[in-house]
């Protein structure tokens, strides 16, 4: 398809859309007693809804049934629960639910405590600006882009590799990181090779991009908080760490808890950064890339979609935290 | 206007009522009905259609398309499209090139769809079982059939059968057992090129005892990771246990950690992770790791490594101004033998033609691209080089590069026993999943019979 057809398309889509309005609003415009009004919002729901019903709901039972399927894209036997049962009990699995954990649990911790030390050292500094624009750049790149990024910053070479009369000549290191580490006097190290340390590495490319997200948010946060408050607790003489405790931490509670449920749900479907730093080698796989190759590489098909199940659960109640502690937030 | 229309829907149905009957006399219904579309073929009385005499029974397809589903991306798209050429002008019929760096997922989700494509040009027999196992695949017909015996060893024709139907014909190939070198690096130390295992070992520790690192290797390629060590190990089984052993191991007939295969593995470790061996220009053997095989050989050209195990298709990775030849910069070597009772094995791969309809434009070109013809054609359209087939009436001499000849006569060689490589034939969660990750694992440390115990544990029940 040509960039034209495609235009053409979209004004065609675009077009359909406000003509399914108009005719919307014509038909129900009539409807003025109260059940009128009902039927007026049925007539605007009702669409969406069956979208819902179509796009999300439908997809989400289908996926839920083939998980107790066998493996085959064509026709596979009826299997129970025996695809949850492997994922429970496979090594290469609770490997990939091990290193799922240390994610979830320190990806959030520390991006969200870096933000929130950053922004509190920043505040109404002088070059407040240009050191918050230095740590929210990285939210700019693309998580292919970042990973690539620090996969050359991991780069290794060693001297083992060269001929005896090249070795004497030094290895020149291509990544950062064993550029430092020789600089001082280390060897240099695989960081993407040495099991279980490599995914720590590659939590690091995560925190390095989520620290500026948390960081805004916190930063406005702690400028909203009232100067008469503030101002209070300096008259009781309170300073340093116990303002920092008593008073910043619990006026930007909500603040706090949206951003660490935010990046947590974006933990839970990393997949970018393990798809191109690692390929899920090495024992770096997590479920969200574990997903992707048994459905789209290996072609197990039922042991993918009890994955993605799994993956749905645990996100459910983070997201209802989530919406919950915003609504409140945004009561205030 | 009508009429036609009304002819063409009689030819139709008459077709459909053929085919229900060939359906009911099955047994031996290995092929598919030919088709026709009446009339005399546009090649009639040209010369530039000598030799596809074939493509006269399908008629006058001029005005309709076959579409092609391929991974085959640009610029290698552009040759296709131009060894095409010459099936418009015989024919009449226009082909439609659709190409997808998705190819492998898409293709069943379009199965799925039911949204089939004409024509898909499958590169592993593993996927071609797949789909066959979707019941939209068609049957070959009888000319194809016909020109794979003609032109193809039993070999191929049996990659392209799915439980006793011949459904896909070979389209283009790659040797996978050869060895890259600088041959002016072994000019200059007076190294000669190994007949056999022991003398490429002899070999490996003279140059490794002149401070040169012998080997070096990379086996990264994102989710990939791994295959070109499942390739080694292949080739060590071809050599130390025979291609009968082999294709029981392929298909499970034997367990992935029968002592055989541990056997073969630790002829591969004996290199692969020989601290002596590898790993030239990057580092310790577990550099092999994490060293992605398009770089793998590239030491080779600064001297900080002399010989790279990989398939023909590495001769493009060299780069601009690296002359690949047996008297340039690199150039292969057959990986030497480890047993004469096992012939001259030679590991390989390629694309087989698959096809979801039996409309008669779609059987023209099947046709087309088992002949001869059309072999050499594309050796003709494939101006840069990078191309070869198994086809036996491909002539070397249209071939243009030096590497694409060698792999040509190594493939067309009445004593080479190929064989497909195994990955590519075993389920997907061996194949492309527990195969390739153990290997890395191998690498890594993990030893012989824990690595092939895990594979073994991973084959699927069925």
């Amino acid at each position: 398809m040509t960039t034209s057809d495609k235009l053409i398309q979209m004004v065609i889509a675009v077009a359909l859309f406000f003509g399914v309005m108009a005719v919307i609003l014509l038909l129900t415009q009539r409807l003025r007693s109260r059940n009128g009004e009902r039927v007026q919002a049925a007539a605007f729901v009702l669409p969406a809804l069956l979208l819902i019903l179509v796009g999300l709901l439908y997809p989400a039972v289908r996926t839920l049934i083939r998980s107790f399927y066998g493996a085959g894209p064509f026709e596979a036997p009826f299997v129970g629960l025996d695809n949850y049962t492997r994922l429970f009990t496979d090594p290469t699995q609770l490997q990939v639910l091990r290193n799922t954990l240390f994610w979830v649990i320190l990806t959030p911790l520390l991006s969200t405590g870096i933000g929130l030390v950053y922004a509190i050292l920043v505040d109404r500094s002088r070059f407040e600006k240009a050191a918050k624009a230095l740590l929210f750049l990285p939210m700019a790149i693309s998580m292919v882009g970042a990973s690539i990024i620090w996969k050359f910053v991991y780069a290794y070479r060693s001297a083992e590799g060269l001929s005896s009369a090249q070795a004497a000549g030094g290895v020149d290191q291509i990544g950062l990181a064993n550029q430092l580490l020789t600089m001082i006097g280390l060897d240099p190290y695989n960081f993407i090779l040495d099991q279980p340390w490599n995914t720590f590495f590659l939590i690091v490319i995560l925190v390095w991009i989520q620290a500026g997200f948390a960081m805004t948010i916190l930063s406005a946060s702690i400028k909203a908080i009232p100067d008469d408050i503030v101002e209070a607790a300096r008259l009781d003489g309170v300073g340093g760490w116990k303002m920092f405790r008593h008073i910043t931490i619990p006026s930007i509670r909500p603040s706090l808890i949206v951003v660490l449920t935010t990046i947590t749900i974006a933990t839970l479907k990393v997949f970018d950064i393990v798809q191109t730093a690692t390929g899920g080698n090495f024992g770096t796989s997590v479920m969200a890339y574990e997903f992707y190759t048994q459905n789209f590489v290996s072609g197990n098909q039922g042991l993918a979609t009890a994955i993605a199940v799994v993956i749905f659960v645990l996100v459910v109640p983070i997201v209802i935290y989530n919406v919950r502690s915003m609504r409140k937030l945004e009561a205030r | 206007m009508r009429s036609k229309k009304m002819r063409q829907a009689s030819v139709a149905a008459l077709a459909v009522a053929g085919l229900v009957l060939a359906g009911c006399a099955s047994d031996d219904g290995d092929t598919s009905e030919t088709q026709s579309a009446g009339g005399t073929w546009p090649g009639d009385g040209n010369s530039n259609c000598e030799g596809l005499e074939q493509l006269a029974d399908f008629g006058d397809l001029t005005g309709t398309t076959v579409g092609v589903y391929t991974s085959i991306l640009s610029p290698e798209q552009e040759q296709h499209e131009a060894s095409y050429e010459l099936f418009t002008e015989c024919t009449g019929a226009e082909v439609s090139y659709e190409g997808s760096d998705q190819f492998e997922t898409q293709l069943v989700v379009r199965l799925q769809a039911g949204n089939a494509p004409d024509i898909a040009y499958i590169p592993q027999p593993g996927l071609l079982q797949t789909v066959v196992g979707s019941g939209l695949a068609v049957a070959a017909p009888q000319t194809v059939s016909d020109n794979v015996d003609e032109w193809f060893g039993e070999d191929w024709k049996g990659y392209g059968t799915v439980d006793g139907t011949f459904y896909a014909a070979p389209l283009g190939a790659n040797v996978k057992s050869f060895v890259w070198y600088s041959p002016s690096t072994f000019e200059k130390n007076g190294w000669e090129i190994p007949e056999t295992w022991d003398d490429m070992l002899a070999l490996s520790d003279e140059i490794a005892a002149s401070g040169m690192k012998p080997w070096c290797a990379g086996i990264e390629s994102g989710e990939a990771t791994g295959w070109p060590a499942t390739d080694w190990l292949e080739d060590a089984i071809l050599r130390d246990q025979g291609a009968d052993y082999y294709d029981q191991w392929v298909n499970h007939e034997v367990p992935f950690n029968d002592a055989g295969v541990a056997e073969s593995l630790d002829r591969v470790g004996d290199i692969l992770k020989n601290s002596d061996y590898v790993n030239g220009g990057f580092g310790g053997v577990d550099s092999v790791a994490t060293t992605s095989f398009q770089e793998g050989g590239l030491p080779i050209l600064d001297d900080n490594c002399a010989m790279h195990r990989q398939a023909s298709f590495y001769g493009t990775q060299w780069g601009d101004g690296v002359t690949v030849a047996e008297d340039g910069d690199v150039f292969a070597f057959y990986l030497p033998t480890t047993n004469e009772d096992n012939g001259k094995p030679v590991l390989g791969g390629g694309e087989f033609v698959a096809a979801f309809s039996d409309r008669p434009e779609v059987q023209a070109f099947q046709t087309y691209l088992s002949t001869d013809v059309w072999a050499n054609e594309k050796a003709k359209a494939t101006t840069t080089g990078g191309w070869v087939s198994a086809n036996t009436g491909l002539d070397v001499a249209n071939l243009v590069g030096p590497i694409d000849q060698l792999s040509a006569e190594t493939l067309q060689d009445p004593e080479a026993v190929f064989r497909f490589d195994g990955s590519d034939q075993m389920p997907s969660a061996v194949g492309a999943g527990s195969f390739w990750k153990q290997m890395t694992a191998w690498i890594t440390g993990e030893d012989t019979q824990t690595a092939l115990d895990n594979i073994e544990n991973s084959w699927p029940a069925s």
